[in-house]
């Protein structure tokens, strides 16, 4: 198996997994047998997101486009993602996936340096960003110096078929306007999303 | 229905007084959206779920009706039979929005004439289909299917004008040659008991069905159509979806509230990618890319080929000089056509099953994936991943290591072999960025961004951007002509806020406004499309999202003022904030609602103008009982009666003449691997179904003895990719991959609940554990019904990363294409299951020892006809 074996984060599960038992020894002491008094613990406590920025946001998953809200603290980090009450399509709902965007972006197993396999190596090893993008303008000018058709059956076409390029539906309008500007400049023709999987 | 867009808004579900879910688990897939269809049954409404399985949709449905999977069209066919047999259609409605009037030639011929096929059929010439079949071995240019080139000429299909262009109509309905006379006979042999024989579907259940779809449409009441993936990803998706607009219009239940066709997609911006368009065939707005196949050589040619003489297609050239303006700005002038031959020009289909036999042959040397996974979401995933493996590079931009990224690594892979240069441009989230998202119904809607990138990740729009500028630069001193497109092409996004652009962040709002269009003249935007021109006075990416940000500081995007329905000011919907499409036909032909119930929008005639709940989708004052001129283009060639503005007589399209490859009417035709002969025509497949037959690829047969059961795939509601596969509470949610199967089969194969099985094409195998739930029932089917049939549940969110794993249900599916759209199918298979884990050395394409002896003969050879002889 090839697959992740670094880092698992295995906090968030042995947490939550001693949160629920010991509410589920509380439950059973309490509930039913008396009132639920609020401790004075409780009582003490503030919710985490009461001052911090509410920033609007999109669910990232499927397309019915439920409304979220990003919790950011002031020190910038991320607090809590929640649904969006005003939001008409979801009215504050989300899904399990929506619920959980919180640990799609702080994620220990997410990989946030630039990487760069060589050929026939067998490993990943970090890179600078600078170096990483002039390398692959300089591979994409080569591939298309190398491939770039002028002409096919005496008709102009001024295309080239070495470069393809995939994605689309998970990143934004503005994004794919851009790739589509620049592939169709430089003639590639295999530009394709996840509409056609 | 002429848009690229779902008729409804999920918000107007709840309006409807039935819902019909095919070809979608709504409840699972689409969770907070199908709360408008609990509303709607809050209301009193009846809903109705139509799958091979009982899932979660059916588990709240009024109503669950089990069918065979790749029978829909039987089922959907059978109903508009019953309708047309028993005058249940929405007479005035049909009458006055839709062709059924039109006349067809005299030497059309349906399939009724012609055993399953259409006039105008050509099988492929001797030479080309040897010179195709060479092609795929020599890896050539041609990696075109081999079951190129079966066409159909499309004169015989057109329908009939008189001497002023205008179509002859009979208003009657009883001339024989009319589209409704032709509905009749052709959909005459989807009888309840053809659908019971086809689909496995009870006729009592079909009957109510067809009850309840009828009395619930017309002037009091409406019916909505909800559907996904179900009813696209088959080698006739395309005649799914016209089946069901067909019924929808002869309910007439488009354009109207609690109506319509709601497609249900699943990424949450695939509409916005459709639109904007990152499609190889696409140009933004839904206009195609030049082509050297339609010889559109010149501006004016693809003009002339793409410029519809009648009805909205007719502002063509304004939206094309428009796009061409905003990629070229100052280049781009009248003298030079606009820069029209910078655009690169298509020589076939470039889409992403043809290409990935073409990077397997050696002609795609980079490969630039973001945001998709396909050595894993892809079909064949097998081949996808030995595909790249011919790569000279490829650059991944993801959150997380994947299937893709590190296909080089994978199981059964020798990276000491592979000399593909692989790197990964680490990228933020969604609330690591702002910019637009576009959901499942048109909407345009805004996020705000939370956070900065984590580490050293980016924006998708700073890798392109970046990306771009470099590509300019590297090229800055070259006098070639084939590099003009890259020195014009404007591209000038620097952000306003200083620590952006010192971060090399480009302007998301100047994208977008890019997009929305503005006057090149003034440098103002522009508020509506309709201010675009062809002289090259106004440049816009995309004409359908003009509006979005019509002046300097307003972003329509950005609209969050929403109530309990249309929501006019909670985001932007295209076209020009229409909810709800071709809403022109909520009134009648005089302009009035059809009723008081389902009041929407409507003719005031104090005021001269149409109004409503809803932006108006037809010209504002253009009066109902306005004539159509005879002769005239654009749209005075359509009357104030005919709401179907983007087609060329404004009506509904019951039988389309053109635009579609294989029929001018849908046909119920097997999948390419089914367990059963088709039992309404001889011609099993979809004649024009594209398939490639190499030893990469291998298909089970037509019919075969060795896949004997149904095989369908999905998603589940926890899972999506390989990003929830990462997401701890997700992982805990599905800890690993199942398949679902009938107690019967189970006790018959010794198949125990929670038990490994392996599921096997001629492909390959996955193994899964095994859910035995009695949701899953086995059908009967044939003629007396002699033939039992159980079909296996597969999701397909499973791969190799991630805290949850497991195999993925791509490496059981060959690649075939619907002849339209390129859509693979992969929610009809055959397979076979037993019971225990597979090898552990996968049996795939790279092991040298798949046995194709294993594969039979005559599964091999041309399976189209029923001449081919299935060996069951």
């Amino acid at each position: 198996m090839t697959g992740y074996t670094g880092n698992v984060d295995s906090k968030t599960t042995v947490d939550l997994t001693r949160i629920l038992s010991k509410t589920a020894d509380a439950l059973g002491e309490r509930v039913g047998m008396s009132p639920n008094v609020a401790s004075e613990r409780t009582r003490g406590l503030r919710s985490r997101i009461k001052h911090a920025r509410a920033v609007h946001s999109v669910c990232p998953y499927c397309a019915v486009g439920c409304g979220t809200l990003a919790y950011v603290g002031d020190d910038g980090t991320l607090l809590d993602v929640e649904g969006n009450p005003d939001s008409p399509i979801s009215n504050g709902h989300l899904c399990p996936k929506g619920s959980a965007i919180f640990g799609l972006t702080v994620n220990s197993a997410r990989w946030t340096t630039v990487k760069y396999r060589a050929p026939y190596s067998d490993a990943w090893e970090d890179r600078s960003m600078e170096w990483a993008m002039e390398r692959i303008a300089q591979r994409i000018k080569r591939t298309r110096e190398e491939t770039f058709v002028r002409e096919k059956d005496g008709k102009r076409v001024n295309h080239t078929i070495g470069i393809a390029s995939l994605g689309g539906a998970t990143f934004g309008v503005e994004e794919n306007y851009l790739l589509g500007k620049l592939m169709h400049s430089l003639g590639v023709v295999s530009v394709e999303n996840q509409a056609r999987i | 229905m002429g848009r690229g867009g779902a008729t409804t808004f999920l918000q107007d579900l709840q309006n409807a007084d039935c819902i019909l879910i095919e070809g979608s688990n709504f409840a699972e897939a689409h969770p907070v959206g199908f709360r408008f269809v609990m509303k709607a049954k809050e209301r009193g409404a009846k809903i109705i779920h139509v799958d091979p399985r009982y899932t979660r949709t059916s588990a709240v449905a009024d109503l669950y009706v089990p069918i065979r999977s790749g029978s829909d069209i039987v089922f959907l066919g059978g109903i508009i039979n019953w309708l047309l047999a028993n005058e249940r259609y929405f007479k005035e409605y049909v009458a006055a929005f839709t062709n059924a009037s039109s006349i067809l030639r005299e030497d059309f011929k349906d399939t009724e004439d012609l055993d399953g096929i259409f006039s105008g059929y050509s099988e492929p010439q001797e030479a080309e289909s040897a010179a195709s079949a060479q092609a795929h071995e020599g890896g050539s240019q041609a990696h075109e299917p081999s079951s190129e080139p079966r066409t159909y000429d499309t004169s015989s299909w057109q329908l009939e004008k008189d001497e002023n262009g205008a179509f002859k109509r009979d208003p009657t309905l009883t001339h024989p040659r009319c589209v409704l006379s032709l509905l009749r006979r052709h959909f005459s042999r989807y009888t309840p008991e053809m659908v019971e024989s086809v689909c496995g579907t009870p006729q009592t259940k079909f009957l109510e069905v067809c009850e309840s779809l009828a009395a619930n449409s017309g002037r009091e009441k409406t019916t909505a159509f909800a559907y996904a993936v179900g009813w696209t990803q088959h080698t006739v998706g395309v005649q799914y979806i016209r089946t069901a607009a067909i019924l929808q219009l002869l309910l007439g239940n488009i354009g109207r509230p609690g109506g319509g066709i709601m497609a249900l997609r699943g990424h949450a911006n695939i509409q916005g990618a459709t639109d904007i368009a990152t499609l190889y065939d696409l140009l933004p707005g839904y206009l195609p890319m030049p082509s050297i196949v339609r010889d559109e050589q010149t501006l004016d040619a693809y003009l002339k080929t793409n410029t519809k003489p009648t009805g909205w297609w007719a502002n063509t050239p304004k939206y094309v000089v428009s796009i061409l303006k905003a990629f070229y700005g100052e280049h781009a002038t009248a003298a030079n056509d606009y820069c029209f031959d910078y655009l690169p020009q298509l020589t076939g289909d470039h889409s992403m099953l043809p290409t990935t036999f073409a990077m397997k042959d050696g002609d795609v040397k980079g490969y630039v994936v973001v945001g998709q996974n396909p050595a894993t979401s892809g079909q064949n995933a097998e081949l996808v991943r030995t595909a790249m493996e011919r790569l000279d590079w490829f650059v991944n931009v993801d959150f997380y290591e994947n299937e893709t990224s590190s296909f080089w690594k994978r199981e059964g892979a020798d990276p000491s072999k592979i000399a593909t240069e692989c790197f990964f441009i680490p990228s933020g989230t969604i609330l690591e960025k702002e910019g637009t998202m576009v959901n499942t119904n048109r909407m345009l809607q805004w996020h705000d961004k939370a956070i900065e990138p984590i580490g050293e990740s980016v924006t998708d729009a700073w890798f392109f951007y970046n990306l771009g500028k470099r590509l300019k630069a590297l090229y800055a001193d070259s006098t070639d002509p084939k590099d003009r497109p890259i020195a014009h092409m404007t591209w000038d996004y620097e952000h306003d806020d200083p620590h952006e652009r010192r971060k090399g962040e480009p302007s998301v709002v100047k994208v977008l406004k890019e997009v929305n269009g503005f006057s090149t003249v003034t440098g103002e935007q522009i508020a509506s499309f309709t201010d675009l021109k062809d002289d090259g006075s106004t440049a816009s990416g995309g004409w359908i999202y003009t509006g979005v940000y019509p002046d300097a500081h307003t972003n329509k995007a950005r609209n969050r003022k929403g109530d309990d329905w249309t929501s006019l000011e909670w985001g932007f919907s295209w076209p020009a904030n229409r909810r709800l499409l071709y809403n022109r036909a909520s009134a009648d032909p005089e302009g009035r609602p059809w009723s008081e119930r389902k009041k929407y929008v409507w003719w005031d005639e104090a005021k001269g103008e149409w109004t409503g709940v809803d932006v108006p989708d037809f010209p504002k004052t253009k009066a109902p009982n306005t004539p159509a001129q005879p002769g005239a283009g654009g749209m005075d060639a359509h009357s104030g009666a005919d709401p179907f503005i983007m087609q060329l007589d404004g009506r509904g399209q019951l039988f389309v003449a053109s635009g579609l490859k294989d029929g001018p009417l849908p046909v119920h035709y097997e999948p390419l691997a089914s367990v059963v002969e088709n039992q309404l025509y001889a011609q099993q497949n979809n004649p024009l179904l594209r398939e490639w037959r190499r030893r990469d690829n291998a298909y089970n047969g037509a019919i075969d003895a060795a896949y004997p059961y149904v095989l369908t795939t999905y998603r589940i509601t926890e899972m999506s990719g390989v990003y929830t596969r990462y997401v701890p509470w997700l992982a805990e949610l599905q800890p690993e991959a199942f398949c679902e199967i009938d107690p019967e089969l189970a006790v018959t194969l010794g198949i125990r609940n929670g038990g490994w099985v392996t599921i096997a094409t001629a492909l390959g195998e996955i193994e899964a554990r095994a859910l035995v739930s009695g949701r899953m029932k086995p059908l009967r089917i044939g003629p007396g019904k002699g033939k039992r049939i159980h079909q296996i549940g597969l999701p397909y969110n499973f791969g190799n990363f991630g805290f949850t794993s497991g195999d993925t249900s791509g490496d059981l599916i060959a690649l075939s294409m619907d002849p339209n759209v390129s859509i693979h199918e992969s929610k009809s298979l055959t397979c076979n299951i037993r019971p225990g884990r597979r090898a552990a050395r996968r049996r795939g394409i790279v092991d040298e020892a798949v046995p194709q002896s294993q594969r039979s003969p005559e599964g091999q050879a041309k399976i189209h006809g029923k001449d081919a002889a299935p060996h069951a």
